[in-house]
């Protein structure tokens, strides 16, 4: 039992918790994740941790509201508790000096791309994020990155905010103007995959952190499992961070798909309840 | 070995044995016919997720108890991994002593009534049965017996706590929840040890809660013995992964003076066949945790499992016929089992062999894998399969299958169980500095079960591979006793 003491929201569906975590909030480093499950019949589900105080023993987790468990745990308010959390999980990211790093989000990536430039803005590099959604609604903790960001490109395919266009004009533009070191990219599989190409195309090392479908999170069922360089992983253990030019993101899209009816049927019976 | 000898001896010439052994002719014993145990239709068995075996009545109990001669030289007891003193717990289920019996059972097994349900007697104790090796008739049902007289004592509200030493404050902890940390945190907590059980997932038992399945081992059994090993002061710490959570010397900071690692051999391995990655396709790891751990069958449990028509499940072991028996009941209308070798050859428990057979799960012998079809939304469809033979013996002693060329053929399916085996956690061997591993995996241990690093002691699967839960079990014990003989010279004085 983890008790929720702070609660904050950023936007419509963008929340964030603190939860009390002693053991995780010591032992947790960027890129580190935990996995939840709320009541008994609960499903686990992982949530990057975006930041932690060792001393009061808490953690910060950033939920987008999207299906059926995100939902009941932004429901939950200060004072209640997350019945399972477990972490700090996989493996933390390579976190060193390199010059110019272009940070690259779209959507549900922001969360887990916060505690990254966090860190590689502590190591000295330059940051220089993109974020990226459809539409202007979709933009989250923008306060937040602009925090630990030298820069922040703020890109919608509506042009309803920042500039008008997809993640990878606004990567590129960057990419033109100045020498970019490494990029890391976070956000949908698609993407992601985008992201990756652009970035190849100028030789940039890339790290993509992957959101795949997980259970136990410790390494045990294969449910997170993708193929990097034509190797079968495990993102829960070997991951979740990847060179993002090995990765075979058509594969990681279609498994992505796999609970998709269960997902939306699933939602549909929250609502009406 | 020779106290043991006399201590059988004397132990049978207690009065008791003696009067009840006279009771009946041996001649009559040997020409009563093996107990049959009742079950639940298979018809109806393979659509709910009720135990299987229904256990024995009193009276057919009695009955199974006096086939037993009760041997001068009790050559199942060295069948047994632990070898559980074996005529004489049958003996007191003859005289109706049913709780005297479990007692018996308790001296050298914690688990009675899992191992009761899941050992595979075929191969150890029954094997061994005068019955079978001088009589060739069926053994006596050991195991049956084994589990009537554990049931009895849950049953019965009865069941006496053990006596726990007086508490010696020191500090010592289990990594992992399995049989093997189980067996170990018992014996360690009767010492007067501060026992603590630290488990990665949110439930106590290991596999005995997340892999073996309701129908054949229900999670209630499982709860019960960790309920008593509570009431004698065992601490569970769920939510917590030893290397991640906390590191061995963050616990050694904490005042912990050693360690038994019991984490298992819980990595799924795949085949790495084209198409393996499609959608449908799982490890028996995630299917049975989804379906067992997760409830992910029941409509009220948020966790999604894919229910296949047409399932096929990869192996011949006790996962695979889990597996494909969690699918048949799950709805499949064809469930299968894909094995590349001869049904006499797989490693499953014969009455689980059995049970699938009456379930109408269906039996592809010699057959394997080669690849996986998806259909345009990346989820499988079919699935290639090639046809083989038995050549030579391999190192196994089985005969080694062999592929036969230009036999492959298409089955269709729509969920795939890959159940070819497990590797040793990693993560253990990973964050203790100095602990010596072999090229699988498993953690090196001597005689005493200490690994290289001498406060960490290991058992189970983590050292044996993937094994059984006995030999859990009695490494944990043995650990325990090793363990408490470490701490004494080193820590106490
Ligand atoms: C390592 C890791 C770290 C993560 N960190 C965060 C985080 O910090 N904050 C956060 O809000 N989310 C994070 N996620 C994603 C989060 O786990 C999922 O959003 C969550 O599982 C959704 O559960 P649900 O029951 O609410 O929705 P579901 O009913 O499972 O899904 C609803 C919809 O969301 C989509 N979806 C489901 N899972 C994912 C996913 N993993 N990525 C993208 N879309 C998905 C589905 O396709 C579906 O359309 C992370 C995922 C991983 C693997
Ligand atoms: C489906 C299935 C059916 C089986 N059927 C039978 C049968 O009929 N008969 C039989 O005798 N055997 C059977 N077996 C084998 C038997 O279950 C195992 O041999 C036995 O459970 C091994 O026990 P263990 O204590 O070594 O480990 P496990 O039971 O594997 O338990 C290990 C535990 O350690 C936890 N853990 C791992 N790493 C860490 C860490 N770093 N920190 C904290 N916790 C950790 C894991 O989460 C797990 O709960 C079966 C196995 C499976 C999978
Ligand atoms: S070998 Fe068979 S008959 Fe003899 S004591 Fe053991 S169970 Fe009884
Ligand atoms: S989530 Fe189960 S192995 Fe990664």
């Amino acid at each position: 039992m983890n008790k929720i003491v702070e609660k904050e929201q950023f936007s419509e569906n963008v929340f964030k918790l603190v939860v009390e975590a002693p053991d995780v909030a010591v032992n947790r480093k960027a890129g580190h994740f935990v996995i939840i499950k709320l009541g008994e019949k609960g499903e686990r589900i992982p949530l990057t941790i975006a930041g932690s105080d060792p001393e009061r023993g808490t953690i910060d987790l950033v939920i987008q509201r999207v299906g059926v468990t995100s939902h009941k745990l932004t429901a939950l308010n200060v004072g209640d508790t997350i019945t399972d959390l477990v972490g700090p999980l996989g493996q933390a990211t390579h976190i060193e000096k390199v010059g110019t790093v272009l940070a690259a989000c779209g959507g549900v990536g922001t969360a887990p791309m916060l505690p990254i430039i966090e860190a590689l803005k502590k190591a000295g590099n330059r940051i220089i994020t993109v974020l990226a959604a459809r539409t202007k609604e979709l933009i989250i903790l923008e306060d937040q990155m602009r925090q630990f960001s030298d820069e922040v490109i703020v890109m919608t395919d509506d042009g309803s905010y920042g500039t008008k266009g997809l993640v990878t004009k606004g990567m590129e533009d960057v990419i033109n103007r100045e020498k970019v070191d490494k990029s890391f990219v976070i956000g949908p599989a698609i993407m992601m995959k985008f992201a990756a190409l652009t970035t190849k195309k100028y030789n940039i090392p890339t790290e993509a952190s992957l959101n795949t479908i997980m259970v136990d999170g410790t390494g045990m069922c294969g449910a997170c499992r993708i193929t990097v360089g034509g190797k079968t992983k495990f993102v829960c253990v070997d991951g979740p961070e990847f060179d993002a030019h090995q990765v075979n993101f058509d594969e990681m899209l279609m498994r992505l798909g796999a609970y998709k009816d269960e997902e939306v049927r699933a939602f549909e019976a929250y609502l009406n309840n | 070995m020779e106290n043991i000898t006399d201590y059988y001896k004397s132990e049978r010439a207690q009065d008791w044995r003696t009067e009840i052994r006279k009771s009946v002719k041996v001649k009559e014993r040997t020409s009563m016919e093996r107990t049959k145990m009742p079950e639940q239709e298979p018809t109806v068995r393979n659509k709910n997720s009720l135990e299987v075996n229904l256990g024995l009545v009193e009276k057919i109990a009695l009955k199974e108890a006096q086939r037993c001669i009760d041997c001068p030289d009790p050559t199942c007891v060295k069948g047994c991994p632990v070898s559980i003193y074996i005529p004489k717990f049958i003996k007191k289920i003859e005289i109706g002593d049913f709780l005297g019996a479990a007692t018996v059972l308790k001296e050298t097994n914690t688990l009675p009534a899992v191992c009761g349900r899941v050992c595979p007697q075929e191969k150890q104790c029954e094997a061994q049965c005068f019955y079978t090796i001088k009589l060739n008739q069926p053994p006596v049902a050991i195991g049956y017996l084994e589990r009537f007289a554990a049931d009895y004592e849950r049953n019965s509200g009865k069941t006496a706590i053990p006596e726990v030493a007086k508490p010696n404050g020191i500090k010592v902890a289990s990594i992992g929840s399995g049989p093997a940390s189980l067996a170990w945190s018992a014996d360690m907590v009767k010492m007067g040890y501060d026992v603590t059980v630290f488990e990665a997932l949110h439930e106590i038992g290991g596999v005995l809660k997340y892999g073996i399945p309701e129908f054949r081992l229900p999670n209630s059994i499982v709860d019960f013995e960790i309920d008593n090993l509570e009431k004698m002061g065992v601490k569970f710490v769920k939510n917590f992964v030893v290397g991640k959570t906390a590191t061995i010397d963050d616990l050694r900071a904490k005042g912990f003076k050693a360690f038994f690692v019991g984490s298992g051999a819980g990595l799924p391995r795949f085949m790495n066949i084209p198409g393996e990655n499609s959608i449908g396709i799982f490890s028996s790891n995630e299917y049975l945790t989804r379906v067992n751990l997760m409830g992910a069958a029941k409509e009220d449990h948020d966790t999604p499992v894919i229910i296949g028509k047409n399932v096929a499940v990869i192996g011949g072991g006790n996962t695979a016929m889990d597996s494909v028996r969690t699918a048949k009941r799950l709805g499949a209308e064809r469930a299968m089992i894909i094995y590349r070798r001869s049904r006499e050859e797989m490693p499953a428990r014969l009455e689980e062999v059995h049970h699938a057979i009456d379930e109408e799960i269906e039996f592809l012998n010699l057959n394997n894998p080669v690849s996986y079809i998806a259909d345009d939304k990346g989820r499988v469809q079919k699935m290639l399969v090639q046809k083989m033979e038995l050549g030579e013996p391999d190192a196994s002693g089985r005969r080694r299958p062999i592929p036969i060329e230009g036999s492959e053929y298409e089955i269709e399916v729509d969920e795939v169980v890959v159940a070819v085996g497990v590797s040793p956690n990693p993560l253990i061997p990973a964050t203790v500095a100095g602990l010596e591993t072999t090229k699988w995996g498993t953690i090196v241990v001597n005689d005493d079960l200490q690994s290289s690093v001498e406060d960490i002691f290991a058992g189970g699967d983590i050292v044996r591979g993937g094994a059984t839960v006995i030999l859990a079990m009695g490494d944990g014990r043995k650990a325990a006793a090793a363990m408490d003989k470490y701490i004494t010279e080193k820590i106490k004085k």
